[in-house]
């Protein structure tokens, strides 16, 4: 099958080049080896430092709002962040001293939302705090198995029964002028996290639960149906397993699941995202990335990939594919021309800078901005030359 | 490196990260609470199961094998082969008359055909739904597939001259519902690959694929079938015959369920074996042509059954369907339907398979097309008994549309 470019990696990185493509009139399609790094998100995006246009539109056209203020954000365990760019529903506040008093609310039965730290770290900024729990008729399905009530599980139900949970919070509300609640809204009805704050007589601050992600997933949803409406064809759950390469280019790609049907691009994105995608692979010998075997950067002494004080600076987490000035990958030194790479595979990325979601979206467009400028410069040349194949 | 390749374990279950991100795409969890949940099921549990059989829970028998856990997971873990392997392991409990009977299709067809007009009639009547429910919990809201009075298998036979004219030729499992219940579809296929010059021909007696004898605790018969098909596909396959399906869950069974739950080695004919659609696609791309009609206006929404997005060839369809003019093509969000073959049809899981079914149900309603598109049977029973709306597999889409 021939497309114009060929994305390896369903993730945000994947997506967003995906859907930048097809908007620029491009045939592709994506490959996606099982659900992504979406599912972790936190719904910020924080290497970015402006207000990015092209991607504010490219987000809002899927139907996902962003919005950009200089700030910080409440963490799961009651810490705070500096952050930027994030969708719609986190809030971003000029300091940590978000109010005045704060109401917490949990669901029963609900572990993977840590209300007491959150209580903990807002009394650290000065908030007074009270944590409530509360019960509805639609979650006691889900207490039955104490194991499975999860975020998206409970997020389903709230699609349904928020406008419950809105009376509950109004009954309970006394003189706090903040609630926190989980992020276990939105994620079929993406009105329901803006109704809850019209719906409250307070300020509402939605604060990351334990994954799966329900801001992600949404997201992800979202990114995947515009996708697919623009045209795009995704392989969910298949996977780049080898390429055919002469001459410095990839002339096509061959998956587990086609087999033997081979798929040629022009150009090609690999976004297989890091260690957890499988876009890098470590063994006690060495690091590699198991698709086109590029050269990956890290260092040779295994001692010191990693720093044994758990919570510091790992360096294992900045290795990364090595690419040329325009992200083309680089295979035994040499560039690759139709190949590009662009999110967590690149490496540069350490946890105490927060997500790896800016990264992503910015290499992603930048990779697209080359491919387009590349056929754009092909379709000239041809145009001018009609002799020249 | 050595001590970390000896102890990988079947099904990849040492490989789950416990990122949950399959609890959050299993349909049945959404609806059934007594479900575990793929995760519990599947590595969780077959790390205590290995430890010690006490700890096979039976409500494993919810899974429906729709395999969406393992398309989600991120680090390659088996997870529904698990459960599935699991249940064939460990279930000792005979399975049910009722399940014997949804299970056997290719022997209740082989009954039924003969006398279809009176089987028709009979299973469509109130009453006997009443019955089938109360005795064998059948439950009361399905509709029966109608049964053909003549097979495909006859029809073919028939045909078999002016099949062989063709220079190139073609083996198709047609499958239990081509042959007792819808032979149209098989029909739409012999005029789709004649009009690329090729020729379709019977397999030596195949068998049901199995896929229900699997579900239902019976994989003792359906690794006998499996050996049989394996047999005759081997022998088309040795004359250097493609064999081509028009069913998803037939096609995935044999490609993929008989070597990894039933242990039955399918090597020799597994890159033979092909989705009508890939191998038209592929003709297509070499440079055959199909005429289409001018006149064929159609708004198409396709649904993706679980096994092809399993299996990952959902992509030929889709291509297929864009290709021809006049199709305005929808692509619906990939979800499963609810029916997954047999337990949709049990008393016990109507309301569950409804309820997993309703999102892709309202979907279809707001896209509201012409005709829903899909490459599998119980998918389109659940669809139009749900929705109303028709169901064509892409195959009859192609033949209709066909100058």
């Amino acid at each position: 099958m021939k497309f114009d470019t060929v994305i390896i990696g369903g993730g945000l990185a994947g997506l967003t080049a995906g859907l930048s493509l097809q908007k620029a009139g491009q045939n592709t399609a994506i490959i996606s080896t099982g659900q992504s790094a979406l599912h972790f998100f936190s719904g910020t995006f924080e290497s970015i430092e402006e207000p990015p246009q092209q991607m504010q539109r490219l987000f809002e056209e899927a139907g996902i709002r962003l919005h950009y203020e200089r700030g910080v954000r409440l963490m799961p365990l009651g810490t705070f962040r500096e952050s930027a760019l994030s969708l719609e529903d986190i809030d971003i506040f000029p300091t940590p001293k978000i109010g005045r008093k704060a109401l917490i609310i949990n669901f029963m039965g609900y572990h993977d939302f840590f209300s007491s730290f959150l209580a903990e770290g807002l009394q650290k900024q000065g908030l007074e705090c009270r944590v409530r729990f509360i019960n509805l008729p639609e979650l006691e399905k889900l207490q039955l198995s104490p194991s499975e009530m999860r975020s998206v599980q409970i997020a389903r139900a709230m699609d349904r029964v928020w406008e419950k949970v809105v009376q509950e919070i109004r009954m309970l509300l006394k003189d706090e002028d903040v609630v926190v609640l989980p992020q276990v809204f939105g994620l079929q009805d993406t009105s329901v996290p803006g109704r809850i704050r019209q719906g409250v007589p307070a300020r509402v601050v939605f604060a990351g639960t334990l994954p799966p992600s329900v801001p992600g997933i949404r997201t992800q949803m979202l990114l995947k149906k515009r996708y697919q409406l623009l045209g795009g064809s995704i392989l969910m759950g298949d996977e780049a397993v080898k390429a055919h390469i002469y001459e410095n280019r990839i002339h096509s790609i061959v998956t587990r699941n086609l087999d033997s049907h081979y798929l040629e691009a022009s150009h090609f994105i690999l976004a297989t995202g890091g260690y957890f995608s499988k876009g890098l692979v470590s063994n006690p010998f060495q690091i590699y990335e198991p698709v086109f075997g590029l050269d990956v950067e890290y260092a040779e002494d295994r001692n010191t990939w990693y720093n044994p004080a758990f919570a510091e600076d790992q360096p294992y987490m900045g290795y990364g594919v090595k690419t040329d000035g325009k992200l083309h990958a680089v295979k035994d030194g040499q560039p690759i021309d139709n190949l590009f790479v662009v999110g967590s595979i690149l490496g540069k990325t350490q946890p105490q800078f927060g997500s790896a979601a800016g990264l992503a979206v910015r290499s992603a467009l930048a990779a697209v901005d080359e491919i387009l400028r590349c056929t754009q410069n092909d379709g000239e040349e041809s145009a001018s030359n009609p002799l020249s194949f | 490196m050595k001590l970390q390749e000896y102890t990988s374990s079947k099904g990849n279950f040492e490989e789950c990260m416990k990122c949950t991100v399959c609890t959050a795409y299993c349909p049945v969890l959404q609806v059934n609470p007594l479900y575990p949940g793929p995760k519990q099921a599947g590595p969780d549990g077959e790390r205590l199961r290995l430890k010690d059989p006490y700890f096979f829970n039976k409500a494993l028998k919810y899974c429906m094998n729709c395999k969406r856990c393992e398309v989600a997971c991120p680090s390659g873990v088996h997870v529904a082969d698990l459960i599935q392997a699991a249940r064939i392991k460990y279930d000792t409990t005979p399975p049910k008359l009722r399940d014997q009977i949804l299970a056997s299709t290719d022997f209740m067809g082989s009954l039924a055909r003969p006398f279809a007009p009176i089987v028709n009639g009979v299973t469509g009547l109130g009453i006997t739904k009443t019955v089938l429910d109360a005795t064998l919990k059948i439950d009361r809201h399905r509709t029966f597939p109608k049964y053909s009075g003549r097979s495909f298998e006859g029809w073919l036979k028939r045909h078999r001259k002016e099949q062989a004219a063709f220079p190139e030729q073609v083996a198709y499992f047609h499958g239990c519902y081509v042959n007792y219940n819808y032979p149209q579809l098989g029909k739409d296929l012999v005029k789709v690959m004649n009009a690329l010059g090729i020729g379709v021909q019977l397999l030596d007696k195949e068998k049901c694929c199995g896929i229900a004898m699997i579900t239902n605790g019976m994989s003792q018969s359906a690794r006998k079938h499996a050996e049989h098909n394996v047999g005759v596909l081997k022998k088309a396959v040795d004359q250097g015959l493609k064999v081509v399906t028009t069913s998803s869950t037939c096609t995935f069974t044999m490609r993929d369920e008989y070597p990894s739950l039933l242990d039955v080695d399918n090597s020799a004919v597994k890159d033979s074996l092909l989705m009508a659609t890939r191998l038209i696609y592929e003709k297509l791309e070499k440079g055959a042509t199909l005429k289409f009609r001018a006149d064929y206006h159609k708004k198409i929404a396709y649904h993706t059954p679980c096994h092809m997005e399993k299996m990952g060839w959902g992509i030929f369809s889709e291509k297929l369907l864009k290709m021809i003019p006049g199709v305005e093509f929808v692509m619906l969000d990939s979800a499963c339907c609810g029916i997954a073959g047999t337990y949709g049809f049990k008393k016990e899981n109507y309301e569950a398979s409804q309820a997993i079914g309703a999102a892709l149900f309202s979907q279809i309603e707001s896209v509201n097309p012409d005709i829903v598109a899909c490459d599998c049977e119980t998918c389109k029973w659940q669809i139009e008994m749900s929705t109303g709306y028709p169901v064509q597999n892409p195959i009859s889409i192609l033949a209709d549309a066909l100058e």
